[in-house]
């Protein structure tokens, strides 16, 4: 079902296209020596070559080429062997070259693809038109001082990727899945931290509006520098409940650009038109085009980690879990190996029902993530175990992860030092269900005249009477069989 | 040729140098002569010629991704016209 946006005059289309800046995983700058490392005391991750002074010049770090290469290849992406870089020229405080350094005609990335899930459980293609290295500004401070702002250049040279999608995406939620998808595929390939709150990604949202069965595009609008997967999809809503009302009031839409305002749920005009940006760009003299060897991708892509979506088809595919167990166990990596690790050796179906009920549960509990989790992989494998070759039920198993999260006892252990063995000497069950049954002749009169249901009775009273230890499937025959007695 | 005043005007601004008018007029004749003078390059027929861009007798030098450099922020903040503390400052810009 196609999302729309109904207006005065009818249902309209929207038309997204996302812009994401992903700050590249490395040690030093994309052109100094100078630690690219988040945080730092104010201007201490600066170079002379960062800060603009005169006759220095940059030098590429080799290493920022191999993240965009192996990013290019988790998208499926064309690798330009050639690529250059040129200069964005505009004056900022906190860009002390007054140009940016980024690629503007030669990406060093071209056209891929990003695979998204949606919740009616569609897959849809996002294209991907290129994706370049640039260079990050430092950060204005405009809070300290009623009449100046703080520079701090810390950032200022930090290598980004700017990744562009194609116009592809129709709804918030697809752009909300792209973003997701995104950052998980950056994150498997380890090219991006993918930390929102950091500002390691952020997004420039492109919106417009159309009427269905239009093929031409309306004019856009570009909102800068939002932050959160969520405010990228209330600010798309927003953006274009806003363009209808232009449209439909008889007016045209401005190409412009625009801040998303998450607390009074709107967008605003950031520059005046007059004021809208030319860049002049031009191959920047200092830096020689970049030549790299098909030999090198090669070597890149056969070091590549197994991506989410060739993971998620072999956990399918080895441990039948259904495509939605798949889609919650691939969103780390961390998490596909648990599993994995619990799985190999335990059974794969109820490893896949455990981890994503109880253990979840657990660790949500208890604040933890998968990383530092209370109970270890082995640790719940060998739980599984033991339900596995009847030791315990699955209702005592639940009470022993809880016990293991306490205690960080193993299973076995705790099965032991509780005495939760299951029961599965028939002759005990009989007895206790004997007594149960002799306690309880009203109710078994009734149910013998045909109240059926009460049989869930019978079954919850022998399961307490026994301490929850009996063995379902035993405990159920025998009532059955002394019921009818 | 010379450039028109609006044109001038626009580069100055771009440029963010203030001129004044008179600056306008004569700036736009001198930046007209070297167009004109700059123009000549198209009497060189370059059909199905690549822009160049470097000589393509080198490749980069690229750098190993390694911290070799930063921690040098009493240089880093020696020229700037005004500071506070670790930082730079300018005059307030919020957009």
């Amino acid at each position: 079902m196609s999302y729309r946006i109904t207006g005065s005059t009818g249902e309209w289309e929207i038309v997204v296209g996302l812009e994401v800046h992903a700050q590249v995983v490395s040690e030093a700058k994309l052109f100094s020596g100078a630690s690219a490392e988040y945080g730092g005391e104010p201007n201490t991750h600066v170079s002379l070559v960062d800060a603009g002074f005169p006759g220095m010049l940059p030098v590429l770090n080799q290493e920022c080429v191999a993240q965009a290469v192996r990013t290019g290849l988790g998208l499926e992406a064309e690798i330009n062997l050639f690529s250059r870089f040129d200069r964005k020229n505009y004056f900022y405080a906190d860009l002390p070259t007054g140009y940016q350094i980024s690629q503007f005609a030669h990406p060093i990335i071209g056209k891929g693809k990003v695979l998204v899930d949606l919740a009616d459980g569609s897959t849809r293609e996002i294209g991907v038109t290129r994706l370049h290295l640039e260079q990050d500004a430092g950060k204005s401070i405009h809070d300290q001082d009623p009449t100046r702002s703080f520079i701090d250049l810390n950032r200022a040279g930090v290598a980004l990727m700017e990744i562009v999608s194609e116009p592809d995406i129709r709804s918030p939620e697809e752009a909300g899945a792209y973003l997701r998808k995104l950052r998980q595929i950056l994150r498997y390939i380890g090219t991006c931290d993918g930390n929102m709150e950091e500002g390691s990604m952020r997004a420039d949202v492109n919106v417009s509006v159309r009427k269905p069965g239009e093929t031409e595009y309306r004019t856009r609008c570009e909102i800068k520098n939002v932050n959160s997967i969520r405010f990228v999809m209330m600010a798309i809503e927003v953006e274009a409940q806003r363009q209808i009302e232009v449209w439909e009031a008889g007016g045209t839409v401005d190409q412009e650009t625009r801040l998303f305002d998450h607390v009074r749920s709107e967008t605003r005009s950031l520059r005046s038109k007059e004021d809208a940006h030319d860049y002049r760009y031009f191959p920047d003299p200092d830096l020689l085009p970049l030549v790299i060897e098909q030999s090198w991708v090669d070597e890149l892509k056969a070091a590549l980690p197994e991506l989410p979506e060739a993971k998620r088809a072999r956990l399918e595919a080895e441990y039948g879990v259904s495509r939605y167990e798949s889609s919650v166990l691939c969103v780390e990596q961390a998490i596909a190996d648990f599993y994995e690790t619990v799985a190999r050796g335990a059974d794969a179906r109820l490893a896949a029902n455990w981890m994503l009920g109880d253990f979840f549960a657990a660790l949500n509990r208890t604040g933890r993530s998968i990383e530092d989790s209370p109970v270890s992989a082995e640790g719940l494998r060998e739980l599984l175990g033991l339900i596995s070759n009847s030791t315990i039920n699955g209702k005592i198993a639940k009470e022993v992860l809880e016990d293991m999260v306490e205690t960080g006892d193993s299973a076995s252990a705790i099965v032991e030092r509780k005495g939760l063995r299951q029961v599965t000497d028939t002759g005990a069950i009989e007895s206790a269900i004997r007594d149960i049954l002799a306690a309880n002749t009203d109710k078994v009169e009734e149910y013998k005249s045909g109240k059926d249901k009460l049989f869930g009775f019978f079954v919850g009273q022998t399961m307490k009477a026994m301490k929850g230890k009996g063995n379902p499937a035993l405990v159920n025959e025998t009532l059955k069989k002394l019921l009818s007695e | 040729m010379s450039l028109d005043a609006k044109t001038v005007t626009r580069i100055a601004r771009l440029a963010r140098i203030g001129l004044r008018p008179e600056e306008v007029e004569t700036l736009g004749q001198d930046m007209g002569s070297i167009i004109d003078w700059v123009e000549q390059l198209k009497e060189v027929d370059v059909t199905g010629v690549d822009p160049m861009i470097g000589t393509g007798l080198a490749k980069p030098r690229l750098r190993e991704d390694r911290v070799t450099d930063g921690d040098c922020r009493d240089k880093v903040l020696a020229n700037a016209p005004e500071r506070e503390g670790p930082f730079f400052t300018v005059p307030k810009v919020v957009e």
